[in-house]
């Protein structure tokens, strides 16, 4: 039900209050946690997911990856386009708009 | 080292196990028709205490299981709660409270969630509290669950909120769906009850018509677009009685595929409906949760094709639906072995069929309904052995 949404790079991302992110050594991939349910991560996804704290915003997560994988070219494209498909998903929310 | 194909398929065949249920007691003050515990719940009186519910949750991790629900019975009956939620969060498990919210209190949400719970899912019965004393014999259980889901949200937890549903509250859906949003639910699972344990024992009184299943449906997709046109994210998940399809469930994701039960007195089924199934489920206190899982004759039973009546291994559903729910097949058929007859295909298909043509011409009777409770639980199970008796 969620809207469409297209993240801009000075966004700050935060895990949504209940999500997990966890490595699972019997599943060997991150997942994400939350109310009954699990999705297994690729190894990208996981990769960019570790990076939201609530602090770097997606600028810096994408600089802190690009650092890490030179050669990847459109690296900025697909952290964007996976953050966008996270707060979709309702894993995300925004740090500002939090309370308490 | 050359390896036997057929061991090694068997290996990799299995996975482990992603989730547990934990169902820490039978006990329940409340007396729901449509509870999913096993008519005869009063047999297994004997609960694991709590260093044997530790070394549950331990072996369950080590395999692999990181989504765990505590369930019942009512589980805040147990005084161990926040020492098994508290064990099972450090172990690494995503914690899921399942309860009626009877026995919470504003302090015990603290407490639960200093423990490291996750996430606290409550039940309702009904809108309002006249019928919800009628479905659940308690009356003051309501309110009660009205003030905690309130504290659940407080406290900051994700709120899911639960409401079967069945002939008798089915036409409230629109109230029940407005008392979710006024408690700021997260999400609510609209599902109608399926038909076992208790719910096989009162399903003439509980089955909905087709017409109240139609209305439902149309109500929620009503609200759905009302809550969407305000930006409320309160997800609106509605279940109908799969008597009422044309294919099976694909029940529990296969069985022996993802899901373990451990009930109160330590037997591991391969889903919590199975206990009523002509077979035996090995005990967690006397065997390794490993052993049960991979070696078990329990577990292995319905795994695969292998087990199949030829019309489901012949079908290409076989590996969508596994031939459907087993304690359906047996509740339905006497034959757990049988396809399940939900399915369009099934021989005994007829039989659901004839239910729902009888189904329409039943009275709407609350009255009818059999309490789940301990003097229920013993008559009936008197009742079954006289009846062995005279045969």
């Amino acid at each position: 039900m969620s809207q469409q949404v297209t993240s801009s790079h000075q966004d700050v991302y935060q895990l949504r209050r209940g999500w997990r992110l966890q490595w699972e050594a019997a599943q060997e991939c991150h997942v994400i946690l939350y109310p009954e349910g699990m999705v297994k991560l690729s190894a990208t996804a996981g990769e960019i997911l570790q990076q939201v704290d609530g602090q770097q915003s997606v600028g810096d997560i994408i600089a802190t990856l690009q650092q890490r994988y030179p050669d990847a070219d459109t690296l900025a494209d697909d952290v964007v386009q996976f953050l966008d498909e996270a707060r979709t998903n309702g894993w995300l929310a925004v740090k500002e708009a939090q309370h308490g | 080292m050359v390896s036997h194909p057929a061991v090694s398929q068997n290996v990799h065949a299995t996975s482990p196990p992603l989730w547990l249920l934990a169902e820490l007691t039978y006990r329940c003050p409340l007396q729901c028709a449509y509870c999913s515990n096993p008519l005869a719940f009063t047999r297994h009186q004997n609960e694991l205490d709590t260093e044997a519910w530790f070394d549950v949750l331990r072996q369950a991790r080590a395999m692999g299981a990181v989504q765990l629900g505590f369930s019942g019975g009512e589980p805040l009956i147990r005084k161990d709660l926040e020492a098994l939620v508290s064990e099972a969060r450090q172990l690494g498990f995503y914690t899921n409270l399942i309860t009626s919210g009877v026995g919470l209190t504003a302090q015990r949400v603290d407490a639960l969630a200093e423990a490291g719970l996750d996430h606290i899912q409550i039940s309702l019965q009904a809108a309002d509290p006249e019928l919800a004393q009628v479905l659940a014999g308690s009356a003051k259980a309501h309110a009660n669950k009205l003030a905690m889901a309130k504290a659940v949200k407080a406290a900051g937890y994700p709120m899911v909120l639960n409401v079967v549903l069945h002939r008798h509250n089915i036409d409230q859906i629109g109230d029940l769906i407005a008392l979710c949003d006024e408690l700021g639910a997260d999400a609510v699972e609209l599902a109608n009850c399926q038909y076992y344990g208790w719910a096989f024992l009162n399903r003439q009184a509980l089955m909905p018509t087709r017409e109240q299943l139609l209305y439902a449906e149309a109500e929620t997709n009503r609200w759905r677009e009302a809550l969407a046109a305000r930006g409320r994210d309160m997800s609106l998940l509605f279940v109908v009685p799969d008597y009422f399809e044309q294919t099976p469930k694909a029940c529990m994701g296969g069985w022996g595929s993802i899901f373990m039960t451990v009930a109160p007195d330590g037997a591991v089924l391969p889903c919590h409906s199975a206990r009523d199934l002509p077979m035996a489920f090995p005990n967690a206190q006397e065997t390794p949760l490993k052993d049960i899982w991979y070696q078990s004759d329990a577990f292995n039973r319905f795994r695969g094709t292998q087990w199949m009546p030829t019309l489901c291994q012949q079908c290409d559903n076989r590996d969508k639906d596994y031939g459907g729910c087993r304690c359906q097949a047996y509740l339905l058929t006497g034959d757990m072995n049988a396809t399940d007859p939900v399915c369009q295909y099934s021989p005994d298909h007829g039989l659901i069929q004839n239910l729902l043509a009888e189904n329409a011409q039943n009275p709407h009777d609350q009255d009818a309904l059999i309490p789940r409770n301990a003097r229920q639980s013993k008559r009936l199970q008197a009742a079954t052995a006289e009846l062995i008796h005279r045969q």
